[in-house]
């Protein structure tokens, strides 16, 4: 034990002492996430026609360790596409609780439909709530559930609480506000 | 006679709440001063900056189910927890903060008595452990006094050239010769050093901190005690570290009074003096590892007691040819 060693610690907690705390008050305040943060998915459309990138194979169901995706797949109408192939996802749904956030629907995705975008507020208090729908997924819907549920109930708009700092070219068309 | 009695009265009560008060903004301190030396913000959700947390923690222990070990010695097991609580908040009477009137006790024998009353809390320490009936808390409690085995020699010999050159064991007296001669740390750094690493141990405060060395013994000799038997001791060790630095503040930094001719202000001086080892205190706890016990009781006596025995000599002899006084 030497008493340098003893000063040096002394001195470095002191100079940790007088710099700013790294704490973020999160729910006061957003959090900043990582470019490559994996958060709630993101079922996105093609930018200039607004058609559905998913085309319904299922081979998301198939690659997710978790079971956790269900896709039931319907024939498009000619006249009035839903997505840009033969066919679409009639019913698309994601059990947010058996989802383990791994990105393999997304690597497994042929046409790009299926992304890993940035929320991660998901927390809510029934089994049945965290079966995400279409509906919930698609690049149009800010929020989670109980985030949308809450503005609903306030009238104000979803608060997300975080921030992008450097939006992924996969996430295009995805709203924050 | 009687109104002596009653003016006592008055001191001590109104000491008591001041040092309980100081206790719940010390928790305070210690928690938003730690998270600073950790990066951390703290507390800061009850009340602006946090400050009403201690009456938030207090509400919350006041409504915590006091649990008692089946294996408990009864009668033990709620004295351990009274014991350590009254001789903690028992020592700081004699501990001057103004001149003549503003202090409790102004005893002949200040010194001693403080020494005595905040060993003794000892007791409520090892009897905690003794009468829980489980190991961690013996444990705890033996760690304890073998702490206490291990500093309060290298304490005792610290503080004997203070008080040789002083010519006093009353604080005042103490207080009084510092103002005319210049601080004791100044002339007595080296027993300074030592005091102030023993009184870490006294304190039970970081390097020291065996007694409830959360990793090894979930909380030390407290493990068993809940709700206001915890909160007892909680005061009892945060008033040991509140009493120890107003200690060494006196004894070695002037007591209260005002330092380069500055106006003599009951308290502010011995409040500002006692933060900057609070401060120490906590630097060092958010800095430093933790001994074992052995190794604490070799550098006690391998170290710190020779040391302060070899000052007291050469203390001893500088007095005795006739200087200081």
């Amino acid at each position: 034990m030497s008493v340098m060693a003893l000063a040096k610690a002394l001195g470095i907690t002191l100079r940790h002492f007088f710099s700013r705390p790294v704490t973020v008050p999160y729910p006061d305040a957003p959090v900043a996430i990582k470019p490559r943060f994996h958060g709630r998915h993101v079922l996105t459309r093609h930018p200039d026609s607004g058609l559905e990138k998913c085309i319904g194979c299922s081979l998301c169901a198939a690659a997710c360790p978790a079971y956790a995706i269900y896709v039931e797949p319907a024939e498009n109408d000619p006249e009035n596409p839903v997505s840009i192939g033969e066919r679409y996802a009639k019913v698309y749904e994601i059990n947010m609780l058996r989802c383990i956030f791994c990105g393999n629907c997304e690597e497994a995705c042929p046409t790009g439909a299926i992304v890993l975008g940035n929320e991660f507020e998901l927390a809510d208090y029934r089994y049945a709530d965290f079966v995400y729908t279409k509906e919930d997924l698609l690049l149009d819907t800010v929020g989670s559930r109980p985030q949308r549920r809450e503005a609903a109930r306030t009238g104000k708009p979803v608060k997300l609480g975080f921030e992008v700092p450097y939006v992924r070219p996969e996430l295009e068309g995805v709203k924050y506000e | 006679m009687l109104w002596q009695l009653f003016v006592t009265a008055v001191k001590a009560l109104v000491l008591i709440l001041a040092l309980l008060f100081t206790f719940a903004y010390i928790t305070w301190i210690m928690r938003r001063g730690l998270a600073r030396f950790q990066v951390r913000l703290g507390p800061n959700r009850v009340g602006p900056a946090g400050l009403l947390q201690p009456i938030a923690d207090a509400v919350k222990a006041i409504f915590k189910e006091d649990l008692t070990v089946a294996r408990a010695d009864r009668v033990l097991y709620w004295l351990a927890p009274l014991i350590a609580f009254t001789f903690a908040l028992a020592a700081f009477a004699v501990i001057p903060v103004g001149p003549d009137g503003w202090v409790v006790a102004n005893l002949d024998m200040g010194v001693l008595y403080v020494f005595a009353v905040s060993e003794l809390a000892v007791y409520g320490i090892f009897l905690a452990g003794w009468a829980s009936g489980s190991k961690y808390p013996l444990m705890g409690g033996l760690r304890s006094i073998a702490a206490l085995v291990g500093y309060e020699l290298a304490l005792g010999m610290a503080i004997l050239p203070v008080v040789l050159m002083a010519g006093s064991l009353n604080l005042q007296d103490i207080v009084a010769w510092q103002q005319t001669h210049g601080y004791f740390i100044l002339w007595q750094f080296p027993a300074f050093l030592v005091y102030f690493v023993a009184s870490l141990a006294e304190m039970s405060r970081t390097p020291f901190d065996f007694a409830e060395a959360e990793q090894e013994l979930v909380a030390g000799f407290h493990t068993e005690y809940a709700s206001m038997k915890f909160v007892s001791f909680y005061i009892a060790e945060l008033l040991h570290w509140i009493t120890g630095s107003a200690l060494i503040a006196t004894l070695f930094l002037g007591g209260w009074a005002a330092p380069f001719g500055l106006p003599q202000i009951p308290v502010l001086w011995l409040f500002l003096k006692w933060a900057i080892f609070i401060f120490l205190v906590l630097w060092i706890w958010a800095s430093w590892f933790r001994t074992r016990y052995d190794q604490m009781i070799r550098f006690a006596w391998g170290v710190l007691l020779p040391a302060a025995t070899v000052w007291f000599l050469i203390t001893a002899y500088y007095v005795a040819k006739g200087g200081a006084l």
